[in-house]
């Protein structure tokens, strides 16, 4: 799959553990007698980047390398301490030396350099020889909590500067062990407690400018909904939601709206209640006979997927942010089709992630909102609850693949797969948009 | 001596908690001190001689039946019943459990109940939410239908974050597909139907 002919013999200990099989890439250059012809680079074929090795920034650029690795857009080259001896960079990186880089199918290196406060980030084009783009970006020190933000921001960027699209690094994703909340970065770091144990937490969700997250707090078999800020952890109480049981809160994309359900001996119901003034609590579905609940806002706010047990079991519907025009969203087969549940909508308003019963194991599943075609993503275990990363390329869930239940991410353009959460039983992620800010964090 | 005051002492408060709990009642019987009628005289063998005794000086016969009789009932009404996977119906064989449930209501018009639902683990958390809100509205729904009042009758969800077995297999599945009952007013003395 590796379509390098020749690489030289230092680098291959180094590279070989951090070079990912891209798991989508055909093998579509086979000559008749078996002979593979090696070719550098064809549309397709991810780019290779290396992380130059250099003095200092040892953990920068060991997130930065680990960032651009987990984007899943290149393969990645990263440079063990060993290999410095094989690469020459100019005192202010200016230049470097493009020939040798070329040898090693390297199109990109990224460059890092301390700079004052910040570092220097660098990004050199090895098959045109020159370098791209620089940007100086600041760094609190490496104690201070935001460290780890401030360096995935600038791995971000250097995504954005080779594919146009940034990465998805600067993110954090909220989680239950039990009913207890937590938080982790994207990259798996920084596992922390948010709610205290006493509390009972459900379905968290993070508002768009990740300023804050709201959540079910479960109490004696009824439920209200928490608006929590993550800089002060200041809480109020969601208007006419402490006597029933709310649940499966999600922010509009403006985050002035909140929608949610409830649920209790009329049935489970989807409403919204205006969270920029605390106020107006609209109820959006009348279903007697049926569940309405798990509502998630395209980004455009215009309309809502949800799950509703009308034709029986659980499926997935839409319906304008109103509740008018409501309609089957995922096709299913009646009787056939195991129980879909768990839906949101990506960030770039082309899918609507979720998980359906397979041999009543739930497997996560995509649709396409335009074709309304589905896909299944996942087979192995039990695979549940989805949530998108900001790049819209990227899901976590929850597997029990590993034995328990833990958070997983996978690419849903290779298929590629790693393991985010180790400990306990994680259930229920949230993953939130970029964070653009540094977020003072205050659990 | 000892335990005859300790009885009467626990008997006070019992015989206070029943006149506060019919007080505001108008039809019913008047608030009668001997508590549960119909089994004063179950011939104890042990207790040969409280008969002769005063009549209006309650011993503490009556007392010990009278709470006897109450914990049965009790124990009938939190009785459990239980669900097929993803279903709230009602199943057959558990209809006699509320029938049974709807009679000590009946007789008993200052017991309240809280019904809460439950769900196995195997769906969706979040779905089993709404699971479990059906499941306890299925109960309550039969308890009214029987004729009691809904307004003693609350009903809450635990969907699956309170299994009462931790297995993963078919016997603690069907374990965790419950109703829950649990008295939350006017249970201190019951009479039987």
């Amino acid at each position: 799959m590796i379509r390098r002919t020749t690489r030289p013999g230092w680098l291959i200990a180094g590279a070989a553990l951090a070079l990912a099989a891209p798991l989508a890439a055909q093998d579509t250059t086979r000559t008749p007698d078996g002979v593979r012809i090696g070719i550098e680079y064809r549309p397709g074929t991810r780019p290779s980047v290396v992380v130059l090795p250099g003095a200092g920034l040892d953990s920068a650029r060991a997130i930065v390398g680990r960032d651009l690795d987990f984007s899943d857009r290149f393969e990645v080259i990263q440079l063990g301490p060993r290999d410095t001896s094989g690469v020459a960079v100019n005192p202010g990186g200016r230049a470097l030396d493009y020939a040798l880089f070329r040898t090693l199918g390297a199109a990109y290196a990224v460059e890092l350099a301390a700079d004052g406060p910040g570092v220097m980030v660098r990004l050199h084009d090895i098959t045109a020889g020159v370098m791209r783009r620089e940007q100086r970006f600041t760094l609190p020190a490496q104690f201070d909590l935001n460290f780890r933000l401030a360096v995935h921001r600038a791995s971000d960027e250097v995504v954005r500067w080779i594919t146009g699209t940034p990465g998805y690094a600067a993110s954090r994703l909220l989680f239950l062990v039990d009913r207890r909340l937590y938080r982790v970065d994207s990259d798996g770091a920084a596992v922390t407690a948010i709610s205290a144990g006493t509390e009972e937490i459900l379905s968290p969700t993070w508002s768009p400018d990740g300023r804050r997250f709201a959540y079910t707090r479960f109490a004696g078999g009824r439920g209200s909904l928490i608006l929590q800020g993550v800089a002060a952890g200041d809480k109020t109480v969601v208007t006419g939601t402490s006597t029933s049981l709310n649940i499966t809160p999600a922010f509009s994309g403006d985050g002035r709206l909140l929608a949610f359900a409830r649920s209790g001996e009329e049935g489970t119901d989807i409403f919204t209640a205006d969270v920029s003034q605390n106020c107006c609590v609209q109820r959006l579905t009348v279903g007697r006979f049926s569940d309405n609940l798990s509502p998630t806002f395209a980004p455009d706010g215009r309309r809502m997927a949800f799950v509703s047990t009308r034709a029986g079991a659980p499926q997935i519907y839409a319906m304008a942010a109103d509740g008018t025009d409501q309609e089957l969203l995922a096709p299913f087969d009646y009787g056939v089709t195991g129980s879909s549940n768990a839906p949101e909508w990506s960030p770039d308003g082309a899918s609507v992630a979720f998980h359906r019963d397979v041999n009543r194991a739930p497997q996560v599943f995509v649709l396409d909102v335009a074709s309304r075609r589905v896909r299944q993503l996942t087979s192995s275990g039990r695979n549940e609850d989805p949530s998108w990363a900001p790049d819209g390329r990227h899901l976590v869930f929850v597997s029990d693949r590993s034995g328990r239940r833990q958070l997983w991410v996978i690419d849903i353009v290779t298929g590629r797969i790693r393991q985010l959460t180790f400990e306990g039983q994680a259930r229920l992620p949230a993953w939130s948009r970029r964070l653009s800010d540094p977020v003072p964090t205050q659990p | 001596m000892f335990p005859h005051t300790r009885n009467r002492m626990l008997a006070a408060p019992l015989a206070l908690a029943l006149v506060l709990a019919c007080g505001g009642k108008k039809e019913p019987e008047q608030p009668a001190p001997q508590p549960t009628a119909p089994a004063p005289q179950p011939a104890p063998p042990s207790q040969p001689a409280p008969q002769p005794t005063a009549p209006a000086q309650p011993t503490e016969d009556p007392a010990a039946v009278a709470a006897r009789v109450t914990a049965a009932l009790l124990g009938e009404v939190a009785t459990m019943i239980h669900f097929d996977f993803d279903m709230a119906d009602i199943r057959p064989d558990d209809r006699a459990l509320l029938d049974r449930k709807a009679a000590i209501l009946g007789a008993n018009s200052g017991l309240r109940l809280r019904i809460s639902g439950h769900a196995d683990d195997r769906g969706s958390d979040e779905y089993n939410l709404a699971l479990g809100s059906r499941r306890a509205a299925a109960a309550k729904n039969y308890l009214v239908n029987k004729g009691i009042d809904a307004g003693r009758i609350e009903t809450v969800s635990f969907g699956e974050e309170r299994p009462i077995d931790p297995g993963q297999d078919e016997t603690s599945w069907q374990a965790n597909r419950r109703d829950e009952f649990e008295v939350t007013a006017g249970g201190q003395t019951l009479r039987n139907p």
